[in-house]
């Protein structure tokens, strides 16, 4: 096994675009569930429409302001339509609806009949250009060690981490500020805080289009180092997210981007280690395609061990999670 | 009103007056000066009439005990009133506003704030995050002004100050850092009722504020309710402890089977036939015992014995 390839692998992974991608999208679920409360199991739909709405226009010739416009734009109103009938009602219903609701995109998008558009099951691919134009690092490979990228996948790390952090500073600030204790009052008692004169509708509303927003921003980082594959947008994608922002603490700022980081950290060292094993004939029984979903079998253990023994993730109070909801 | 407690005595044959009623004293009658006004307000669910009210009208400045046995429609009503419910007819106005469709968070920035019989205190935010929530017309709580902290500083400052003061005369500044989930029954309850005045209002609904809570902390309590009412607040109540009522209420509305069947002072609506039938002729209702005053009737003796037991009891402490 060559220890220091997969070692090498699972440090990149530390600040891969991917990894910026979940994190961002892990935000985005922590305003959502985290400090809201709402129960959202379709952030894949806003990573989706992110990338759609970003990748279209782009390959339609507009300029990359509009391309990250209609995605936001797009994400706002995708926002809209889940959260004007089920936020009046209970938390479940809004669970049922945005896991429906992300299964319905992925459909639409993969139809053959918007081939023209979507791509279908092929996806799409080819719109880099705009964002590969902007970039202000010359030619050549830069950095050490590991760490070693082209201009344009130093471009990608830069400007996807860049808005980790804005979006991090952005919910910290909301949190810090009466608007935050208004949400996570919602978050505890919604009836409650009605009966304290806020318009909790609204509140609610207000949180799943900027969660939302940060979901469809963290798609379009999701496919500028690849294509947009409709495949990639399954419920197994939310799931992640899931495991992510709870991995990190739900209700932190730093939670999300460690959780990120550890997800795909873990998951390049256990792909590593186990295609190392099969290669060399220690697993003998496996294929690596099974090796594969070994990988997120051992995923869904972590997450069930974690929920389990430290149910408030790494950064979360165990004293906030110590009372019964 | 302290002759609100001599009665005019009660002869069946004359009209009854009052000082807090224009006209006689009946069920629905009308307030010389009313807070909340309500007409033709009911509620139904399926074959059920939990609330039907022709008119009902609140005094204003006074502590009103709103009772009734099990499935009476208080609570009904008071969800009604407050916009947490949606009746199948009915107006109703305060302070001469129409709130009739008018949401709950609207109705309690008009002024009439509620509590919940089972309590809501937001367990894990902090006791102060608790009743700064409370404070209305926040600048803070604005999506946008509330990433600029300068915009939002000074009032939450005030707010803070306001908030301490509260907790101080709740006895909750101990706890002030504590999560509001780590109070006992009793101080959650004592926490709903200071975040619910945050908000100054005109009218505070409590519903069944005394349930559940140990009796040290009930006279608590009765205290503050009373301090409401020297504040200039109007207060209403939905009670089951008669105790109680008796106590501190000044105007005590009976409601049962959805209807107000009765309405007067605490002394002698308790006398009321209707009272007397809505309670024990058709519930059975043991907490009204000592209602019956010919004879000693075996619940009453009772009830009186464990009264005393408890308070020398409490006294003891």
């Amino acid at each position: 096994m060559d220890w220091g390839n997969i070692f090498g692998n699972a440090i990149g992974e530390i600040i891969s675009p991917t990894t910026a991608a979940y994190a961002l999208a892990a935000i985005g679920l922590g305003v959502h569930f985290g400090y809201t409360g709402l129960l959202n199991f379709g952030q894949a739909a806003f990573l989706l429409i992110g990338a759609y709405a970003f990748a279209i226009p782009t390959l339609a010739g507009a300029p990359i302001i509009v391309a990250v416009l209609s995605a936001i734009i797009c994400s706002v109103i995708f926002a809209f339509i889940l959260g004007i009938p089920t936020l009046r009602l209970r938390a479940d219903y809004l669970a049922i609806v945005t896991i429906a609701s992300a299964e319905v995109v992925r459909y639409v998008v993969t139809t053959t009949g918007l081939t023209d558009f979507t791509g279908a099951a092929n996806g799409l691919s080819g719109f880099k250009g705009t964002f590969a134009a902007i970039n202000p690092i010359p030619e050549g490979r830069y950095g050490f060690g590991p760490f070693m990228y082209n201009e344009y996948d130093w471009w990608v790390r830069i400007v996807g981490w860049t808005l980790v952090v804005l979006a991090s500073v952005l919910v910290f600030l909301l949190m810090r500020s009466p608007w935050g204790r208004v949400v996570k009052g919602i978050r505890e008692d919604e009836d409650a805080v009605r009966s304290l004169g806020k318009n909790v509708y609204s509140y609610k509303m207000q949180s799943l289009v900027i969660g939302g927003v940060m979901g469809s921003v963290a798609g379009i980082i999701f496919i500028l180092p690849r294509a947009v594959q409709p495949a990639n947008y399954t419920t197994g994608l939310t799931f992640f997210i899931w495991t992510i922002m709870l991995l990190g603490g739900a209700a932190t700022i730093f939670g999300p981007i460690v959780g990120a980081m550890i997800f795909w950290v873990v998951l390049s060292l256990t792909q590593g280690i186990l295609y190392g094993a099969i290669e060399s004939g220690a697993l003998g029984f496996m294929t690596t395609t099974q090796a594969g979903q070994v990988r997120f079998i051992l995923v869904g253990v972590a997450l069930m061990l974690l929920v389990i023994f430290r149910p408030q993730g790494i950064f979360g109070n165990k004293k906030e999670l110590s009372f019964s909801v | 009103m302290s002759n609100l407690d001599k009665n005019p005595v009660q002869s069946p044959a004359a009209a009854v007056t009052h000082p807090l009623v224009k006209g006689t004293v009946e069920p629905g009658c009308a307030k010389v000066d009313p807070i909340v006004i309500a007409d033709h307000v009911t509620r139904q669910f399926g074959g059920l009439k939990a609330v039907d009210v022709d008119h009902l009208e609140i005094p204003r400045g006074q502590i009103t005990a709103l009772i009734g046995p099990n499935g009476a429609g208080k609570t009904t009503m008071f969800n009604l009133l407050t916009g947490f419910d949606k009746p199948n007819t009915g107006t109703w106005e305060f302070d001469g506003k129409s709130l009739a469709g008018v949401p709950a968070f609207k109705v309690a920035r008009s002024g009439m704030v509620r509590t919940f019989q089972l309590t809501k205190s937001l367990g894990r935010l902090s006791v102060l995050q608790n009743m700064l929530l409370g404070a209305t017309g926040q600048r803070g709580e604005g999506l946008f002004s509330s990433l600029v902290k300068p915009l939002w500083r000074r009032q939450e400052e005030e707010n803070t100050v306001r908030a301490d003061e509260l907790l101080a005369r709740f006895k909750l500044d101990a706890k002030r850092e504590d999560y509001a989930a780590s109070l006992s029954g009793g101080q959650r309850k004592l926490l709903e009722m200071a975040r619910a005045l945050m908000s100054k209002p005109e009218l505070i609904m409590l519903d069944e504020p005394m349930a559940g809570v140990n009796p040290a902390l009930t006279q608590s309590l009765l205290g503050h309710i009373k301090n409401l009412k020297a504040d200039g607040t109007s207060v209403l109540f939905v009670e089951h402890d008669m105790h109680m009522v008796m106590h501190i209420s000044d105007w005590v509305i009976v409601m049962a089977e959805g209807r107000v069947v009765a309405e007067g002072p605490p002394e002698t609506v308790m006398k009321d036939p209707a009272v007397i039938d809505a309670y024990l002729g058709a519930h059975h209702d043991t907490d009204l015992g000592d209602l019956m005053d010919d004879g000693p009737n075996p619940v009453e003796v009772a009830l009186e014995a464990e009264r005393k037991a408890h308070d020398a009891h409490s006294e003891e402490k």
